[in-house]
């Protein structure tokens, strides 16, 4: 127990190092956040975009599609800020610093998100999530406590999916350390997908990313329970309120591949 | 002109052939360093294969509902728009270049200024060289993967392919030139952070990669076709797919062109009032 509370008051000193270091500079952290609010809007302005050429995507209006955007946005943002920087381990790797990461008498993954937390992230979570909030309330929900309870866990359970696959991208540099643009086609690659509704995919396509590695889970099948609509390419209704599981099993998964990764870690030797 | 320079070595400016010779001697080495990142090449075009085929699915499905055109665009063309523009992302390379800003932070970049050759042309012939290696690998393999998996379109007009060709190179240059003036603002930032931030944001959204500009309210495409990001993948792309008429594709390349010519110009004059400002320190 007291190991516990140990390790616990050491995770949040390198928090809290982080976060004094990034905010000492205000201004400049101003400037970070602003540019950081960004990258949401971009995205969105290219879906407003197809939707002034065309009526529908995959037979769901604007409004519908705003919904999985919302979702598959938040979900994004927030794996974003709380484990996307396990993306730098190939520069770890190169440089041999996981090397000392390894010696410390903490676990190695929440060493390297700890000590890169980068605060300037919360700008994009924001954004994500008022978007989610304006399309919730613009599109015809029809509201019930489970639909509320949904829009509640759907962004936790999508943001543990994508983290998921932050993790297990990340794990190919152990043993491929140019890998890093390989795992981001399935976490940009992800955000993307789960954007846009998945009956618009080629069908190979979609069976990997929208089932393969459980991307559906994300902005489709959450979006689709809040519609109160069914899934046009014929999948049960009660796997709309599925995300949950899904997002265990990917977690599941990643954690098993991190552990052999970390196992079969070979220094650089430099 | 030249006296304003910093440049310690021989002046060659005005000795053509050593010129030539410099700039074919860098534009060999551009080629070569980055043939040698063949890891970071085969990882780099299989995200943009992967890209395309989000991009290629979403498109073609707005040009079905839409009633088969989109933007000016008919499925096939909108196809080959979106293959052709992840095969260019690498080409013209939109993002990831820090060599400039780099040296700035150093301070490598004093010895830029040692060598007989202008910065701007030099780091050019390198960019050159970089995306004629670039051409042949990361232009090659989404290409190949959207005429396995599309119905791509075939150019009618014989006179696009070499045109294509020209306006690909503008295009580099353009890009270059917007690239060097982000590298070039660590010169007074030293953290250019926050301005590559906006450059890759904005590059990604307002070139015609993530949808082509006419997707665009008019205001908006009219205000963008007023900058030089146009000219980086929109023009190219529309030169091969063919969606103006001969005399407005001339028209869009001269601008290209105008665009490479005025960027090159002011890449020069930041890095003179660069170098006025200056401070090498000892040692």
């Amino acid at each position: 127990m007291a190991e516990l509370t140990g390790r616990w008051h050491a995770y949040r000193h390198l928090l809290g190092a982080q976060v004094r270091s990034q905010t000492a500079y205000r201004a400049s952290f101003a400037i970070d956040l602003a540019t950081n609010a960004f990258i949401p809007v971009i995205d969105l302005l290219a879906l407003l975009a197809t939707f002034r050429v065309t009526p529908t995507l995959g037979g769901f209006t604007a409004g519908d599609v705003l919904v999985m955007y919302g979702l598959s946005a938040s979900a994004f943002a927030l794996a974003d800020l709380v484990v996307g920087n396990i993306e730098r381990i190939r520069i770890y790797v190169r440089e041999g610093l996981l090397d000392a990461i390894l010696i410390r008498p903490l676990g190695v993954l929440a060493q390297l998100v700890t000590v890169d937390f980068t605060l300037r992230r919360i700008a994009r979570l924001i954004v994500a999530l008022a978007v989610l909030v304006i399309a919730v309330t613009r599109a015809d929900i029809p509201w019930t406590p489970a639909r509320v309870a949904l829009l509640g866990w759907a962004p936790i359970a999508g943001a543990v999916l994508f983290g998921a696959i932050f993790v297990a991208g990340s794990t190919v540099a152990f043993w491929w350390i140019e890998s890093g643009e390989i795992a981001s086609s399935f976490t940009y690659g992800g955000r993307d997908f789960t954007s846009y509704p998945i009956n618009v995919y080629g069908q190979l396509f979609r069976r990997l990313f929208a089932y393969g590695l459980g991307f559906a889970f994300i902005g489709y099948y959450p979006a689709l329970a809040l519609l109160g609509r069914s899934d046009p390419l014929g999948a049960p209704d009660w796997l709309r309120w599925c995300a949950p599981a899904a997002s265990i099993v990917a977690a599941t998964a990643a954690a098993i591949v991190w552990r052999f990764g970390v196992r079969h870690y070979r220094s650089t030797g430099s | 002109m030249c006296s304003d320079l910093a440049t310690a070595a021989p002046d060659t400016t005005r000795d053509p052939p050593r010129q030539i010779w410099a700039f074919s001697a860098l534009f060999l080495a551009g080629f070569r360093r980055y043939s040698t990142y063949r890891q970071a090449t085969v990882a780099a075009a299989f995200t943009n294969s992967v890209f395309g085929l989000l991009r290629c699915f979403v498109l073609l499905a707005a040009a079905r509902e839409a009633g088969g055109a989109v933007g000016g665009y008919d499925p096939e063309q909108i196809a080959t728009y979106v293959w052709l523009s992840q095969g260019l992302i690498g080409t013209v390379m939109l993002w990831g270049w820090t060599d400039l800003s780099d040296r700035i932070r150093t301070g490598d970049v004093v010895a830029d200024l040692l060598r007989p050759v202008h910065p701007v042309t030099g780091y050019l012939a390198v960019d050159l060289g970089r995306a004629a290696y670039a051409a042949l690998s990361r232009f090659a393999v989404p290409l190949a993967v959207g005429v396995v998996l599309f119905d791509l379109y075939a150019p009618r007009r014989p006179g696009s392919y070499p045109l294509f060709v020209v306006s690909v190179g503008l295009a580099v240059v353009v890009c270059f030139g917007c690239r060097y003036l982000v590298n070039a603002s660590a010169f007074w930032l030293l953290d250019v952070r926050g301005v590559n931030l906006v450059w890759t944001v904005s590059s990604a959204a307002l070139t015609g990669l993530a949808v082509p500009l006419s997707f665009f309210p008019e205001w908006l495409a009219a205000l963008l076709w007023a900058t030089p990001l146009p000219s980086i993948l929109q023009a190219p792309l529309d030169v091969i797919v063919e969606r103006q008429s001969v005399p407005l594709t001339l028209a869009m390349v001269a601008g290209q062109a105008a665009w490479a010519a005025a960027l090159l110009l002011l890449c020069r004059h930041v890095q003179r009032r660069a170098e006025r400002r200056m401070v090498i320190q000892g040692g």
